[in-house]
């Protein structure tokens, strides 16, 4: 047999809609795509006229899974563009509610997405029979994380209580007093599923195309900059343009962006290489014990990673509950502001990767161009580097086995092709 | 007697109603034994082709293969529920419907020729015929398990029609529009959050879109009192749900007004 072809037409366990097709002839590669075909939905068109200070609400509406990362980096564009600080107080609210949209949605990820693949199961509600007390444990504790967005949030979803400048009402403390303890019952369940994940079996495949995230120097980032990569890149978000170039290709209603004209990688992968020493030790020592000492440089691996920055989410949390002056509860959820002309740049560390914002504002607060660049068109071009690699490997499985595992490389990177269809860059060529 | 078996299919959409199912971590092991959960492609491989005891269908439509898959999909389901803001009212991409799809293409794509887009956004029962439908942006977790034991013991879930408004006098809020002059559109939304919003000092912002017998003229004069006019008027009838018909006819009245 000189020629096969793997064909997925609608892949599962990702969020929205996306094939793979992957074609050898005499044994090689003939033709590899990862196609997208989520219909777009032209958010950062019809952003255009609107108030600045819906952007957060709206492009929330991109993806149902990471809505707290749209919200925060909207914000952190428009109150640049309005020239908004935020107090620490409020920063670190802002922080704790991340920790629970990465909670939420990296352990829904972990049990739900992509461990069936390590047993060869369709699903988690089938894994759920051989590994009950498992799959239990982790609706647990994303039940946790959720519960922090819902605290701070409102609801789960599309929270309702972020705005530019910060909250509509902060939460009141007999509301922090019951997230602590759920959060408490929670932490031991999470290890627990941390840890079982470190007893796969991880297939083989080492990659070493650059990483990119968000690395602050001085914590390990949800919302704070500059830009970093392991090539040497450090930038603001202000120069994103000057570096991050998207281009449309025929095959993929997303765009695919290049760093300085390469492919390189964000997500967990990316923060955890570029941030480790930011962890606290318990967790780092963690990190090794299952088997995800920094780099990691598998893919396969990455379950181990969002295993470990749950973990630190669910902590972090803690101690910014611990931590939070009965007095901030008390006073102003919001800085006050005038809108203004302007543009802001605005970046933030979704749970699949750093998400940028754009926006240019008139006088009256309208909006009037937005660019927005999702984590997973940052991702598209390793993924597709990733199967290549694999392409070999693949060639020497049987056709169902090789199929399981190059949705479960696909799967790695957590894709939300939902995130990815819906932020397409604008033209110049439009105006 | 056999499990009764669930399709959840996607359209344009954000992937959050669907979420919802997932995100009832207490309910979903005893969910998938009582249920069959026959297609649900964000949560399994397993994909299995119908006949569907019950459809839940999230997103809008906007491309000619999605209107055709809607078709097939109707055919092959007992009862259609459409689940969220975009099914049952366009969701925020119905912004298109007010604009030129060519314009909005080339400004999104460096290369429009590769795009196949309908000009509209538009919900699921302009399509086909919807037998019940779940609102909201998104779609409230006990709506949606109310919906899902209803069908299971074969009677009608309770969803009330009567507005955010209602719930949120019953919640004991104080009204954000008299106490602080928010901008609030509760008295013509429709039920379902639990009046969310006020609860956090915010006006409601509409996104299960009407409740039924809207007064919307009258609501336009009462949001114009807490200084929302001229085009800010006609965006607050253009939110998540601005396909819905009585929406969208208030949006064309203000705008035939300020002619």
């Amino acid at each position: 047999m000189s020629e096969r072809t793997i064909k997925v037409d609608y892949l599962a366990r990702v969020e929205g809609e996306g094939a793979l097709h992957l074609t050898w002839k005499d044994g090689k590669v003939d033709e590899l795509a990862l196609s997208i075909f989520e219909p777009p939905r032209f958010f950062e068109a019809f952003l255009r006229g609107r108030e600045a200070i819906e952007a957060p609400d709206v492009t929330a509406r991109i993806c149902g899974i990471c809505p707290v990362a749209y919200q925060m980096s909207a914000c952190a564009a428009v109150e640049q563009a309005f020239g908004v600080e935020l107090p620490e107080p409020l920063h670190q609210l802002r922080r704790l509610l991340y920790c629970g949209e990465w909670i939420e949605s990296h352990v829904l990820h972990i049990a739900m997405l992509h461990a069936p693949d390590f047993f060869g199961m369709p699903d988690a509600m089938t894994l759920a029979r051989s590994h009950k007390d498992e799959v239990v444990a982790a609706l647990a504790a994303k039940k946790a994380g959720n519960a922090i967005v819902n605290m701070l949030g409102g609801r789960e979803i599309h929270p309702i209580n972020v705005k530019v400048g910060g909250f509509w009402r902060l939460p009141r403390p007999e509301e922090v007093d019951a997230l602590r303890t759920e959060l408490l019952a929670a932490r031991p369940k999470l290890e627990a599923v941390v840890r079982w994940t470190g007893t796969f079996d991880f297939p083989e495949l080492q990659r070493d195309q650059p990483f990119m995230a968000l690395c602050p120097g001085d914590v390990y980032p949800f919302i704070e900059g500059p830009v970093r990569s392991t090539v040497g890149h450090c930038f603001e978000a202000a120069d994103w343009r000057d570096h991050v170039v998207e281009e449309h290709v025929e095959r993929s209603n997303a765009l695919h962006a290049r760093l300085d004209g390469g492919l390189y990688q964000v997500g967990p992968l990316a923060r955890f290489a570029l941030n480790f020493d930011q962890l606290p030790a318990n967790l780092q020592q963690l990190a090794v014990d299952i088997g995800a000492a920094p780099p990691v440089r598998n893919p396969f691996r990455s379950i181990l990673v969002r295993g470990i920055e749950s973990l630190y989410a669910m902590d972090e949390a803690l101690r910014i509950l611990d931590t939070l002056d009965p007095a901030t509860l008390r006073g102003e959820p919001a800085v006050s502001f005038t809108p203004r002309a302007g543009v802001g740049h605005g970046v933030s560390e979704a749970p699949r990767g750093v998400l940028y914002h754009r926006y240019e504002v008139d006088d009256d607060g309208l909006i009037v161009d937005a660019d927005i660049v999702p984590p997973t068109a940052q991702n598209q071009l390793a993924i597709e580097a990733d199967l290549w690699a694999l392409a070999d490997d693949l060639w020497q499985l049987d056709q169902e086995t090789a199929t399981l595992r190059a949705e479960q490389a696909i799967r790695n990177y957590d894709p939300c092709i939902s995130c990815a269809t819906h932020f397409l860059t604008l033209t110049k060529e439009a105006r | 007697m056999s499990r009764p078996r669930l399709g959840v299919f996607k359209f344009a959409s954000c992937d959050g109603c669907q979420l919802t199912l997932l995100d009832c971590e207490d309910e979903l092991l005893a969910i998938a034994d009582a249920v069959d959960i026959a297609n649900f492609p964000e949560a399994s491989r397993r994909m299995e082709p119908g006949p569907y005891d019950v459809a839940l269908v999230e997103g809008s439509i906007t491309t000619p293969h999605d209107a055709e898959r809607i078709q097939a999909i109707r055919a092959e389901s007992a009862v259609l529920v459409t689940i969220g803001a975009c099914a049952t009212a366009g969701g925020i991409q119905a912004l298109r419907n007010y604009a030129d799809l060519d314009e909005y293409i080339a400004q999104v794509y460096a290369t429009p020729g590769y795009i196949d887009s309908l000009a509209t956004s538009t919900p699921i029962a302009a399509h086909v015929k919807v037998d019940l439908e779940l609102r909201g942006c998104p779609i409230d977790k006990g709506q949606l398990l109310e919906l899902l034991t209803a069908l299971l013991h074969g009677r009608r879930p309770v969803l009330p029609t009567h507005s955010v408004c209602t719930d949120c006098k019953l919640a004991g809020n104080v009204c954000v529009t008299v106490a602080r002059g928010e901008p609030c559109l509760g008295p013509v939304t429709h039920s379902g959050c639990g009046a969310l919003c006020p609860g956090y000092h915010r006006g409601c912002f509409g996104c299960y879109g009407p409740r039924r017998n809207p007064n919307a003229p009258a609501m336009s004069e009462v949001l114009r009192s807490t200084g929302t006019t001229g085009e800010a008027l006609q965006r607050a009838w253009q939110g998540f749900t601005t396909a819905d018909p009585i929406f969208e006819a208030e949006v064309k009245r203000l705008q035939q007004e300020s002619e």
